[in-house]
């Protein structure tokens, strides 16, 4: 059987090296390696979205990718959001308009909302609610976290006004 | 760890891909393209290969190309490229539509073109899209290379003309001609969600309003993804009507062999959706044949 494989990943902008057996998906290797426990495994087979985190970017289910296929490349986790121990303007508004009861999915929401956001700052409802359509949450009857992305787009594109009057 | 073990290769090249298959010829041995099917099933354990087969490094097999009358697509192409192509929304809007139908924004971040062809999931909507387009898939084995009809790739459920030697390589699909009118529809419980049941049609018209052609598939409602040969054919040189659509409707509806029945849907839903989906697709199909899109009046 193939033994351990070395990779070299980049996450939350620290360059990581380990080895990994080739049949450990990237959740069990961030959160059982790595101990970065903030990615959430719900339903490991792709259907929940609670692991769902950021490659190159991109949101990815986390229990769908192998580690050994993310060698050279960088993630972000629900651990890299925040900046100099200030949340996030998507946490933000996650905490100001109740956009979780329990937590566990809101990992797999917050980097989703990002990437929806990050493409796309004034998502129309439809779109927000397509783009969260892969994410399931058991306790806020998702109305509230429609509520949390509405307000992270205004927190995110007032910042975005905000940034660049200050670069002018 | 969820999955058992297996050996590892993700070779850099398509030639190194194909050398290590025929090497494994005796072997168990699976390919992982996007891995939003296959890695369930290696989770669950349902798939045990010996050997997986990792084609993400490939960077050969990732593009989206016009070739003449085709469009050319990478068996590597992630979805969500093909969703953001602005060769692929103006050349074969049909594919747009179909693809923005596939899972959620994140699985189509990793899935693929030809991951999608390849697994030929029943509810899936690349091998209906396949089959109703025409398109043509290129697979490369230890032989060389051959190009299979989408009529004689497909064949039942989970299962492909690809002997497990050859890899696919490229997805064909027809640009849009002008003057054919399409329809992707499908019904589920939530957006992305695999579908209880969907149809895809093309249809043209001759001078004088009749179908000269048309080619209607349907998917998620039984086995594999199905032409209706016999509606078809009724159909040709007949004018578009409401009447019409609803007795083709009844026809795939009756017509319909072993429709699955799961704790989604039972087999006599998917057997009413069956026809219900059929009118949909005949009715957008010819209003995008006539220069409309569906919904808006036709123009008197």
């Amino acid at each position: 059987m193939t033994a351990q494989q070395k990779i070299s990943v980049m996450i939350n902008g620290t360059m990581h090296e380990a080895h990994v057996e080739p049949r450990t998906t990237l959740a069990d290797f961030l959160r059982g390696e790595l101990a970065l426990t903030g990615t959430h495994v719900g339903c490991e087979h792709g259907v929940c979205g609670a692991c769902t985190v950021l490659l190159e970017g991109r949101a990815v289910r986390s229990c769908l990718t192998l580690a050994v296929q993310v060698d050279g490349a960088s993630l972000t986790t629900v651990e890299g959001l925040e900046e100099d121990g200030k949340l996030h303007p998507i946490q933000q508004a996650f905490v100001e308009e109740h956009g979780l009861q329990c937590g566990f999915c809101t990992p797999g929401f917050l980097m989703t909302v990002h990437e929806l956001l990050y493409e796309n700052p004034d998502p129309s409802e439809d779109e927000i609610r397509e783009a969260l359509g892969g994410q399931i949450c058991r306790c806020t009857g998702y109305q509230s976290i429609l509520r949390s992305v509405r307000l992270a787009a205004a927190k995110l594109r007032n910042a975005h006004v905000a940034g660049s009057t200050q670069h002018s | 760890m969820k999955p058992a073990r297996f050996d590892y290769a993700a070779p850099d090249t398509l030639g190194e891909a194909v050398s290590l298959l025929e090497r494994h010829a005796d072997d168990d041995v699976m390919i992982l393209a996007g891995g939003q099917s296959l890695v369930p099933l290696l989770n669950m354990r349902m798939a045990r290969p010996e050997l997986l087969v990792d084609l993400n490094r490939i960077a050969e097999l990732q593009y989206i190309r016009e070739d003449g009358e085709w469009l050319a697509i990478g068996a590597m192409t992630r979805k969500r490229a093909v969703e953001e192509s602005d060769l692929v929304r103006r050349r074969q809007p049909a594919l747009l539509a179909a693809t923005r139908l596939v899972g959620h924004p994140q699985i189509r971040n990793r899935g693929t073109v030809g991951g999608s062809m390849a697994h030929a999931d029943p509810a899936a909507e690349y091998p209906a899209l396949a089959l109703v387009l025409g398109a043509e898939l290129r697979v490369v084995g230890p032989g060389g290379e051959r190009s299979i009809a989408a009529d004689e790739f497909f064949k039942g459920y989970l299962m492909t003309a690809m002997e497990p030697v050859e890899i696919l390589t490229e997805v064909r699909v027809p640009i849009l001609a002008p003057g054919t009118g399409w329809s992707f529809v499908e019904v589920a419980r939530r957006h992305g969600d695999f579908a209880l049941g969907g149809a895809a049609a093309t249809v043209r018209l001759d001078a004088s309003g009749s179908f000269s052609e048309v080619r209607i598939v349907l998917f998620g409602v039984s086995g594999a993804a199905v032409r209706l040969g016999g509606v078809e054919e009724r159909l040709v040189g007949q004018r578009p009507g409401d009447a019409l659509f609803r007795e083709a409707g009844a026809t795939a509806s009756e017509g319909l062999e072993e429709p699955l029945s799961d704790v989604h849907a039972s087999a006599e839903y998917r057997r009413n959706l069956a026809g219900v989906l059929t009118i949909r697709a005949l009715g957008e199909a010819v209003a995008r044949a006539g220069g409309r899109e569906p919904g808006q009046e036709e123009r008197r």
